[in-house]
């Protein structure tokens, strides 16, 4: 393997974002390359050796990395996991609008809107300090047992706001360090031409704050779409409880692993995606800065 | 340079991932054999009577020597493990509950002095992970079933229960007859527990059960109006509708021994731990003198005028 095929097969070459500098590096580079593929089989002949060795194995393999119960585990546990998505997307959209509107009142200023700031502040405190997993339990098991009239009681839906609580603190905080990473001048500008404070957030805040944060939020995105198994403890039958269930009829753990398969089968694309688009973002703002 | 670096990362992170999986899932033939043999030596084990002299505290195969380990659950739950009066302790060392007294009963009978046992806490998963375990046995209402028993070992059982289903007072559900009258029904039980296997493959209602980590869980569920019916193994029913755990609930009835096989809960040990032998021997003859019956009668609620729910 050439370092000039890493190259075309993750799509990162020369041409794509103009031509790349090309320097000394690129003799060093195959030394570089034979030195770093040799590490690579040595490290992983001794991983795989330690292992496979290892007087448990063909117990853990058996338990772990069964195909057959692979195959018998799929289907129950991508049923569970079809739940998981439909969760994560429905809680994303809610915790972008409710995030930025928590992040806007936060960025308000005057002391008419003191109030409001307080409010948005201690929202903020107060759920991130709290683990995420109470806040389910808390809300899912403790809100409808107060058996108010009118209240929901299913489990999915208290399952949900308590993700969407929690993710919206977090996810304000990042709206607001992108609010705060737009130069003080572009605030002042928009008020001398005659904008309210609100309309300034919304049209000349906003829209470059959120430019700025979104690898961040992308970040959010990853981190939500494994959280989203959380709400298991209020029995929700998503993907990891439908793996759990697998195993404890089974004392088979393989399940576990087609859980796994299945988050990374969503997550890695969602994190390579950030990763290119935040190439991409920065080499724009180079060409243009520079 | 930072760019190459993390491409090679890349790469080497892909191949460790190839070669993983690749050893993964290679020789699926091979693993099937190893779990046949296991189940042959099971079976040999669990039927072979060996003479009485081997089990003595000496010979024992124990993680410490001279000390006999008990793992249970974290917590443990009443009416298995309990304070004096039957309500929650924690604590199996007061000797109190079904399975807190039985376990110092095998343990005299093998010849341990009450200080020489030691309590272990486990949680569910860690105690059927392949490996060599910190504990001799565990006691926590495991149920013996045939594909669990390809990865430990079970004693001979200690108890035979069946399932009950448990409701609020007034629901539609406290009259069932049959399993056919609980399609309907939203209901909750364990992981862990044959209870979800149960209501899965023999209630088999419309919507599938919401299965919770602990009983203690699945009583909150209960309360916050969740689901409308829970299914427990009949000791745990009596105990949760007479603790008033769930103010208001009432055993809608037991399920018939012919709608599920009756569970047997076994001790659980290591896959081919000796030490089963000895410890089948002590539950054999704790039950031949009557001494398991006393602690069922002692611990284990068996009111009369329960409904029986059928196939």
């Amino acid at each position: 393997m050439t370092e000039q095929s890493s190259v075309g097969r993750f799509g990162r070459g020369p041409g794509l974002f103009g031509p790349r500098p090309r320097s000394s590096l690129r003799e060093e580079g195959a030394r570089g390359a034979l030195i770093a593929f040799a590490s690579t089989v040595i490290f992983i002949g001794v991983a795989v050796w330690l292992v496979l060795t290892s007087e448990t194995w063909p117990a853990v393999q058996r338990q772990f990395f069964n195909w057959s119960n692979f195959k018998e585990a799929w289907p129950v546990v991508a049923t569970g996991f079809w739940l998981d998505i439909k969760m994560f997307l429905v809680a994303e959209v809610l915790i972008l609008v409710i995030a930025l509107a928590v992040a806007m009142i936060r960025a308000l200023r005057g002391p008419a809107f003191f109030p409001l700031r307080v409010l948005a502040i201690t929202f903020i405190d107060l759920i991130r300090g709290v683990p995420i997993i109470l806040l389910i339990l808390l809300l899912g098991f403790g809100v409808p047992a107060l058996q108010l009239p009118g209240v929901p009681r299913r489990e999915l839906f208290w399952g949900l706001t308590a993700l969407v609580i929690s993710y919206s603190a977090y996810t304000a905080e990042v709206y607001r360090a992108g609010i705060e990473s737009v130069r003080e001048s572009q605030r002042m500008s928009a008020r001398s031409l005659g904008l309210t404070q609100v309309q300034t957030l919304r049209y000349v805040l906003v829209p470059q704050a959120i430019r700025n944060v979104i690898p961040a939020l992308l970040n959010g995105f990853v981190s939500l779409q494994k959280d989203v198994a959380l709400v298991f403890v209020l029995g929700v039958r998503e993907g990891v409880r439908s793996a759990q269930i697998y195993t404890a009829s089974t004392f088979n753990y393989t399940s576990y692993v087609v859980a796994a398969v299945l988050f990374l089968l969503v997550s890695v694309p969602v994190a390579r995606f950030t990763d290119w688009y935040t190439d991409r973002d920065r080499r724009r703002m180079q060409a243009v800065g520079g | 340079m930072s760019t190459r670096r993390t491409r090679w990362g890349r790469i080497l992170v892909i191949g460790i991932a190839l070669t993983m999986l690749a050893a993964a899932c290679a020789d699926d033939a091979a693993t099937t054999t190893t779990a046949a043999e296991t189940t042959t030596t099971t079976t040999e084990a669990t039927t072979s009577t060996t003479e009485l002299a081997a089990c003595t505290v000496d010979n024992l195969n124990l993680v410490t020597p001279g000390t006999l380990t008990i793992a249970t659950g974290d917590p443990a739950y009443p009416p298995w493990v309990t304070d004096a009066d039957g309500g929650f302790n924690d604590d199996p060392t007061a000797k109190s509950g079904f399975e807190a007294g039985l376990a110092y009963e095998i343990a005299a009978y093998l010849g341990f002095s009450d200080d020489q046992v030691v309590w272990e806490r486990t949680g569910f998963d860690e105690v059927i992970v392949a490996g060599p375990k910190d504990w001799d046995f565990n006691l926590q209402q495991y149920s013996i079933t045939t594909t669990r028993d390809e990865v430990v070992d079970f004693s001979v059982p200690y108890y035979v229960t069946t399932q009950a289903l448990v409701v609020l007072e007034g629901s539609s559900y406290a009259e069932a007859t049959t399993v056919d009258d609980l399609k309907g029904a939203k209901l909750g039980a364990a992981i862990g527990t044959t209870s979800v296997e149960f209501v899965e493959n023999v209630i088999q209602p419309d919507s599938p059960p919401n299965v919770y980590d602990e009983n203690f869980d699945v009583v909150s569920a209960m309360n916050a109006g969740q689901i409308e019916g829970l299914v427990v193994d009949l000791p745990t029913a009596y105990y949760i509708t007479g603790s008033g755990d769930v103010p208001g609930s009432v055993i809608a009835g037991s399920f018939e021994a012919a709608a599920a096989a009756p569970d047997d809960y076994g001790l659980l040990f290591a896959d081919g731990n000796p030490l089963v032998e000895c410890v089948n021997q002590a539950i054999n003859a704790l039950w031949a003198d009557g001494t398991i019956d006393g602690l069922i009668a002692q611990w284990l609620q068996q009111g009369g005028g329960i409904n029986v729910i059928t196939g």
